[in-house]
């Protein structure tokens, strides 16, 4: 109990005074994983509009696809996005393996198919004849998809909160594309594994301290709305 | 009615996979007519709608309003700003009533200054100028479905398309609605095209009335004709003519026709009005409405056609209730709750139904036999 009350101790201490290797490390984590996150959002609900408003051969298979995505182990990207820009790889001369570029790269294919999968759900669970109705009130196509993606906005929210939720607490590809540089490529939980196993408890208790933050108020903002808008 | 006719479809067709959901040669909108579509489920009847709103493409056949073929896309979505439609499911926004009405002004681009007043309006006008700030969410069935008449309304459409719109609703305030919608209708002189599988409902609201069966219109017509004069057995039993019997014609005189409906031929002949050959069989339909019972045969009335029979079931219906006789053939009456009490009609009760010549609709075509 005396090492965890210690390690607290000394997280919040760092905390307070705003340690600027840690503060580094947050904003980092937070500029990575928001940059991925945005990448996500263009391309899953961008997909996931495709997929819900045209009928085509396939479309099954694609939703199949895009839901077994969502389960794409982080350490499986990480393998493959290593090799993909490994010096001598397809992608090699852009020469972006471990830098920030690389773990946002990583962290897009891993949001990605959660984004497009919840969002896709999002835009299926609107009634059936929703657009029909949109569309006999005169509505351009894309006043359509706008209206569309309003009357989903709260489950849409969800998604992108849980792509962003997914990637910012996600280590294994974070660890093998970016290489936990110091100052470079260091983020929240691949600093917290580094600080573990040297046994730097306060620092890694700091560091997971800000990740739960982090991790709960991206849980409770849609929470929070929904709760708001239904109060309304 | 001689109304110009603002819309035209010709030789349509929907195909759903390799099956053919919908056949239509001809139809033709009025201006300021009401159609109602009328049909069992799987008839036709939203897939027509869908289709003449533009917003089913036909697999074949044209679209004309005003004059205008709806061809390109571009037509199509012009169209669209010229019509609307109400759906079973009010489908209302996440917003309050007032957002909701003002939602098709706002896709035209109005500004906030221009929808308040034509928004307040049409909210006062369907009953929910106090609800103008509620969430759509908090409505009861029959306030979402005002607000969703109000945001077609406030439209102004040239052709308003109405999908079941109060099926969903409980009798009372489906009453209702009817009543203000063709109070609404008749004030704005709009063009619409309701589907319904209630007769009432189409009724009180339309002018002319299509009946459809496996994707086809299988009679079109005035309200009254349709409702009176079916031109087949299944439109007939489709708009409530419950009696219908097979007969055969005695004889013809002065206009008169003398039909023999019972197998022993010693009993009364039914008196219809019309011309036909002794011996030609027909189809003999009579409305429950147009029957009258009675304890005992009253010669001084004018009904041609008393026939005595006993009760056999006594069922509520609506604000009647509908009698159920065994006068040697089936036929069924509508009664008041006080007709019921004074004639203390249950079954086994004997009395006597009686209807005018008139009120017998013959439905006389080829091959009736093999239908029979």
């Amino acid at each position: 109990m005396e090492l965890i009350w210690e390690g607290l101790r000394k997280a919040l201490e760092l905390l307070l005074r705003l340690d600027p290797e840690v503060l580094r490390i947050t904003l980092l984590s937070l500029k990575v994983s928001g940059i991925a996150t945005f990448i996500s959002v263009v391309l899953g609900l961008g997909l996931a509009l495709t997929v819900a408003l045209n009928a085509f051969p396939g479309k099954r298979l694609v939703i199949a696809l895009m839901n077994t995505g969502m389960g794409l182990p982080p350490v499986v990207v990480g393998l493959f996005v290593t090799v993909l820009l490994w010096r001598n790889g397809p992608l090699g001369f852009l020469g972006i393996l471990y830098t920030p570029t690389a773990i946002i790269l990583a962290q897009a294919v891993i949001a990605t198919p959660i984004i497009a999968g919840l969002s896709l759900a999002a835009l299926q669970h609107l009634p059936p004849g929703l657009r029909l109705q949109i569309l006999a009130l005169g509505a351009t196509r894309t006043q359509m998809i706008w209206l569309l993606l309003k009357e989903a906005r709260l489950p849409l929210l969800a998604a992108i909160m849980a792509g962003f939720g997914g990637v910012i607490s996600e280590v294994g590809a974070s660890i093998m594309v970016g290489g936990n540089l110091k100052g470079s490529t260091r983020v929240l939980t691949t600093a917290t594994v580094m600080e573990t196993s040297r046994g730097n408890f306060e620092i890694a208790f700091a560091l997971s301290f800000i990740l739960l933050v982090l991790a709960f108020s991206v849980d409770a903002l849609p929470i929070n709305l929904q709760q708001r808008s239904r109060r309304r | 009615m001689s109304r110009a006719t603002i819309f035209q479809a010709r030789d349509l067709q929907v195909h759903r996979g390799s099956a053919r959901v919908l056949e239509v040669p001809a139809l033709d909108l009025r201006a300021g007519e009401v159609l109602a579509l009328m049909g069992p489920n799987g008839a036709g009847k939203s897939t027509l709608l869908l289709t003449l709103a533009g917003l089913l493409p036909p697999t074949a056949g044209t679209l004309h309003f005003r004059g205008t073929r709806l061809h390109s896309r571009a037509d199509r979505d012009a169209y669209r700003r010229c019509m609307t439609m109400v759906f079973q499911d009010p489908l209302l926004f996440d917003a309050t009533v007032a957002q909701n009405i003002a939602s098709g002004l706002k896709l035209r681009g109005l500004s906030a200054a221009e929808r308040q007043p034509q928004v307040e309006d049409w909210a006062r006008r369907l009953g929910l100028g106090h609800l103008l700030h509620r969430p759509a969410h908090q409505l009861s069935g029959g306030e979402a479905q005002r607000t969703a008449l109000a945001r077609a309304f406030v439209l102004r459409p040239e052709i308003l398309f109405l999908d079941e719109p109060f099926s969903a609703l409980d009798s009372r305030t489906r009453g209702e609605l009817v009543n203000d919608l063709s109070h609404i209708l008749a004030e704005t002189g709009t063009t619409a095209v309701i589907t319904t599988h209630e007769q009432g409902e189409a009724a009180r609201l339309a002018h002319r009335l299509a009946v459809m069966q496996g994707g086809r219109i299988v009679q079109l017509g005035g309200l009254r004709e349709v409702l009176n004069h079916p031109e087949d057995p299944f439109v007939a039993a489709f708009v409530g003519m419950e009696t219908l019997l097979k007969g055969q014609v005695v004889t013809c005189r002065d206009g008169l026709l003398f039909l023999r409906v019972r197998k022993d031929s010693g009993d009364r002949a039914m008196v219809a009005l019309g011309e036909a050959q002794p011996g030609q069989t027909v189809l003999v339909g009579v409305r429950p409405e147009h029957v009258a019972l009675s304890l005992q045969t009253d010669n001084t009335s004018s009904a041609r056609n008393a026939f005595p029979g006993t009760v056999t079931k006594v069922i509520p219906h609506g604000p009647f209730f509908k009698i159920e006789l065994d006068c040697g053939f089936f036929l069924t009456a509508f009664v008041t709750a006080q007709s019921l009490s004074e004639l203390d009609l249950q079954p086994g009760r004997p009395v006597v139904a009686s209807f005018k010549a008139t009120a017998v609709h013959l439905i006389r075509r080829e091959g009736l036999d093999a239908q029979l």
